[in-house]
């Protein structure tokens, strides 16, 4: 309750009120997010359901076309699945991999940036290193060879069924030096501050001083760049997908669907590529507003680079 | 500063060995050197024969070596698919991935200057602000997308530009170049414009920031005091003030643009290193991929030593920690 | 004989998105050819920006928004921008606080002085780069050929304006703008720079606007002194006057701040609180807050200025006849 109320007594509560961009970018991110969640329920279809997909119903184009079916809004897809479900799963399945993935960047870089950040010395030059190197290195290039490795390693059949941990793993290790450079920038700047000093001459040790007193503070350009970093990973995740080095078609994702359906728009069947498309843009978009807005609010010192 | 370079050369040495490991470790565990010279119809002794022969039976480290010096050597094992050495395929790739690349920096550099220029002059106007907003829109897009209406608008519905392909190459001292002839070129313009939609917005906005923060500075200020014409305040003296953060930048960030070859080539089935590496991963052919990833982290650990090393001597702050 | 410059009424306001603030506020002073006035206060008091506003320079969202800066006969914040640009580095020269940041880091000494010469005047780079040489030499600077090819980092700030000081003659102008020219340099440059100043004028007979907030630099230098407080002139008078016997209450604190002319015995005094922001200017006389004299009456009416004693030295204060000295 008191939380709550400081919450919306925050200047940071305060401009979102007045930024009308800020408020409908959360709103329908959030919308996307609850309807992606609750596709077994909302979606009219069930496209893993093998049993209700007939083939014979591919490519029926959208229920206002010529052509078009009432029961298939968005139309059908080339295997014959309704189209509207099939994005819905498709979304909820790039939601999943792309949290999960800055989850797990986040949690490797904040590690790794507060061990260097705090430690400093020998360990210190010996991470911002590595991390150097991999940041060098385009994240996309590291993500295609790795989902290619694993594809080869582990054969066709089984990649697909640990496709969604697997890319998961991927994204998430291809992008965590923006997260250890970050934070071991914003840790450098509280160490000197007075309340560490404090807290050192009071005894507490170090472990306790790093996680509860520094981590704290190092959270507002975490979260500005974990915005970024959710639509980053949302469209590594279609990159991947496009490039069938992602998830497969049989449970796919917004990016395989667009895969499956782009040859089949010089034929005609645009809506396959189209819908899926413009999905994808709309939650990358409206991710990258509130993250442009989050920044100019909380304005913190960001590592450029 | 010349311990730096050492410094930095033997990093460098150091980052190529760990991605040679990685590379061989790939090797070693899902290729399969016999299959990829025999085939499968051969029986299990034959193949064992083989393999003690190959020496694919030495200890992992003793293998390693050898694949070391075999890369030293320029032999990157042999593709399976192409039956050539998997360097000799990548090199024959490479001038397409190249000119790719080449055909879409030249759209950035003569796109976002004028276009993030004009934005940063007059802010207010509505072509500025519209650059702006179509600029967010754009980072949203991705690349495949962008590919995918450019052909449907230009190559299919209006039929202007040819779609898939390169179309007629050239043969220059062993470059198949397709920037020499008319067709060419118009193979290469979507493409190009594709790839460099992935850096337009960023570019325009970064010039636009760029610009602005140098119209602020004093020195322009002072500019406008001596009484200069405006022309030569804004492009000559604003201009070559951007044009230095900008560039550096764009230096760095090349590299991006060559991640991206993989999904544009894809796309326009263009015949580059991205379109052969994802046909070699489709053919399971493992020495094509090992080569890929070898010739890749070489060419940017070079690129990321040199750019480090010209850095050196433009800033002396690197240089002093680089000493230490 | 009329003046060379001639300040009325001059008001800038800054354009906000609540509405208009009003910078400086009806400010008239003359300049005669070849006459020096310093323009002192706190930062803050409107002195850059009056001294800005004379060639049309003030940084947005600033803009004139009344009275008249007659210049050699002309209305300068009538001009349209070509005519306003032929004045600039032409007639009126200017002169910036820090040298370090005044001078384009990418371009030679060389280029930053011809392409002054080349905008004003149609000769050759070559005899642009001559006359150039030739007012290296005037400002005293060793080797004046060497630095011509050299970039402005490689010189130290002493340096780097002196340069700007030549930058400055080499169109011989009739007025020069120094806005607060060795603030930023060290103690023992800045009086070689005001020094090389000051006969620079004289001998060719420019006028000088001085702006600083360094009361002890003008006394040395100018032969006017105009006092701002909050956008507005609150005195002003021949040096002589305004240093041995100030009027207004806050010129007089100013003096005493000042440990010039004292017994090592004598405190330092200090004026009390801060100049008020633009946003909250008091009603009134805008010092009255800080005043040690002041009465109810400083809070209802704008004091204007007034001469004093000798006609050409006037102050802005209700209690004049109150005030001793």
């Amino acid at each position: 309750m008191n939380t709550w109320k400081r919450f919306k007594d925050s200047y940071f509560f305060y401009s979102f009120k007045r930024d009308p961009l800020a408020i409908v970018s959360s709103a329908v991110f959030f919308f996307l997010v609850a309807v992606a969640f609750l596709a077994p329920v909302v979606a009219p279809h069930d496209p893993y359901d093998t049993a209700t997909i007939d083939i014979l119903d591919a490519e029926i184009p959208p229920s206002w076309m010529e052509g078009g079916e009432e029961e298939f809004w968005l139309g059908t897809d080339i295997q014959g699945r309704d189209l509207f479900s099939t994005m819905l799963y498709g979304l909820r399945t790039s939601v999943i991999i792309g949290l999960g993935a800055v989850i797990f960047q986040a949690v490797v870089g904040i590690f790794v940036g507060l061990i260097s950040g705090y430690l400093g010395g020998k360990i210190d030059s010996f991470l911002m290193r590595v991390a150097d190197i991999q940041f060098s290195i385009p994240y996309l290039i590291v993500a295609i060879i790795a989902s290619a490795v694993f594809q080869l390693a582990f054969g066709v059949g089984r990649f697909e069924e640990l496709a969604m941990p697997l890319l998961i793993l991927i994204i998430g290790m291809s992008e965590w030096p923006k997260y250890a450079r970050t934070v071991r920038a914003s840790v450098l700047g509280e160490r000197k501050k007075e309340y560490v000093e404090a807290a050192r001459v009071i005894g507490l040790n170090r472990r306790l001083i790093m996680f509860r007193h520094i981590l704290p503070n190092t959270m507002t350009p975490v979260l500005v760049i974990s915005t970024i970093q959710v639509a980053q990973a949302v469209m590594s995740e279609a990159a991947l997908s496009f490039l069938g080095l992602g998830m497969p078609i049989t449970k796919p994702s917004l990016g395989s669907l667009i895969n499956a359906g782009f040859e089949y728009v010089f034929s005609g069947s645009w809506w396959i590529t189209f819908f899926p498309g413009l999905l994808l843009v709309t939650f990358t978009l409206v991710i990258i507003l509130f993250g442009d807005w989050m920044r100019d609010v909380l304005n913190p010192k960001l590592y450029k680079g | 500063m010349f311990a730096f370079i050492v410094r930095r050369v033997i990093q460098s040495i150091i980052v190529m060995l760990v991605i040679s490991f990685i590379g061989f470790s790939v090797q070693h565990n899902i290729g399969d050197p016999v299959r990829d010279m025999v085939g499968i119809r051969v029986s299990v002794a034959e193949r064992e024969a083989l393999r003690d022969k190959l020496g694919l039976n030495d200890p992992f480290l003793t293998q390693y070596f050898r694949f070391v010096r075999n890369a030293l050597h320029g032999d990157l094992g042999t593709s399976y698919f192409h039956s050539k050495p998997a360097l000799d395929v990548i090199l024959s790739k490479a001038p397409a991935t190249l000119e790719l690349v080449f055909g879409s920096s030249v759209i950035i550099l003569v796109f976002t200057f004028p276009v993030g220029i004009y934005s940063a002059l007059r802010p207010r106007s509505w072509f500025s602000r519209f650059v702006m907003g179509a600029s967010t829109v754009g980072v949203a897009v991705p690349v495949f997308l962008t590919a995918i209406a450019l052909i449907y608008v230009f190559g299919v519905e209006l039929n202007w530009l040819p779609a898939y392909g390169r179309g007629e190459t050239v043969n220059v001292y062993g470059w198949e170049s397709g920037l020499l002839t008319m067709d060419g070129i118009r193979h290469l313009i979507l493409p190009s414009i594709s790839l460099s939609s992935i850096m337009l917005p960023l570019y325009i906005r970064l010039i636009r920031s760029e610009m602005m923060e140098v119209l602020e500075t004093d020195y322009i200020k002072y500019a406008w005091a001596k009484g200069l014409h405006r022309k030569r305040i804004w492009l000559v003296h604003a201009f070559k003030n951007t044009l230095l953060p900008v560039v550096t930048v764009f230096g760095v960030e090349i590299g991006i643009l060559f991640a991206f070859t993989l999904l544009t080539e894809t796309v326009f089935q263009w015949q580059g290193m991205g379109f052969m590496f994802l046909e070699a991963v489709e053919r399971s052919d493992t020495a094509l991929l090992v080569a890929y990833l070898v010739v890749v982290g070489a060419m940017f650990v070079v690129i990321n030593t040199l750019v480090d090393i010209v850095y050196g001597f433009i800033n002396p702050m690197v240089r002093v920690t680089g000493v230490k | 004989m009329a003046h060379l410059l001639e300040v009325n009424d001059l008001e800038v306001n800054f354009a906000l998105r609540w509405g208009d603030l009003t910078a400086i506020d009806g400010v008239s002073f003359t300049l005669d050819k070849g006459e020096k006035l310093g323009l002192v206060g706190e930062s803050g008091a409107g002195k850059s920006v009056t001294g800005f506003s004379i060639i049309n320079l003030i940084s947005k969202p600033g803009y004139i928004s009344g009275g008249s800066i007659i210049f050699e006969g002309r209305d300068l914040s009538r001009l349209r921008r070509e005519e306003m640009r032929r004045i600039r580095g032409d007639r009126i020269s200017m002169i910036f606080q820090d040298p370090m940041m005044t001078l384009n880091p990418v371009f030679t000494i060389g280029t930053q002085m011809a392409e002054t010469v080349l905008a004003h005047r149609n000769v050759s780079r070559h005899d642009a780069l001559d006359l150039a040489l030739d007012k290296l030499e005037k400002v005293y600077i060793p080797s004046p050929e060497k630095r011509l090819t050299q970039y402005p980092h490689e010189m130290s700030g002493g340096m780097r304006q002196r340069i700007v000081v030549a930058i400055a003659l080499l169109t011989d102008p009739a007025l020069i703008i120094a806005d607060e020219p060795t603030t930023a340099l060290d103690v023992t440059i800045q009086a070689g720079i005001m020094d090389l100043l000051q006969e620079l004028c004289d001998a060719e007979n420019m006028g000088l606007i001085l702006i600083t907030h360094d009361l002890a630099v003008v006394s040395q230098v100018t032969e006017k002194i105009a006092v701002m407080y909050a956008g507005r002139i609150i005195e002003m008078g021949p040096t002589e006057e305004i240093v041995n016997r100030p009027r207004h209450p806050y010129t007089k604190g100013l003096i005493n701040s000042l440990p010039w002319g004292r017994k090592a015995a004598d405190r330092l005094t200090q004026i009390p609180g801060m100049m008020p922001t633009l946003t909250d200017i008091p009603p009134g006389c805008a010092f009255h807050p800080r005043c040690t004299v002041s009465e109810a009456h400083c809070l209802e009416k704008r004091p204007d200025l007034q001469p004093d004693r000798a006609r050409d030295h006037v102050v802005a204060c209700h209690n004049l006849g109150m005030l001793k000295g």
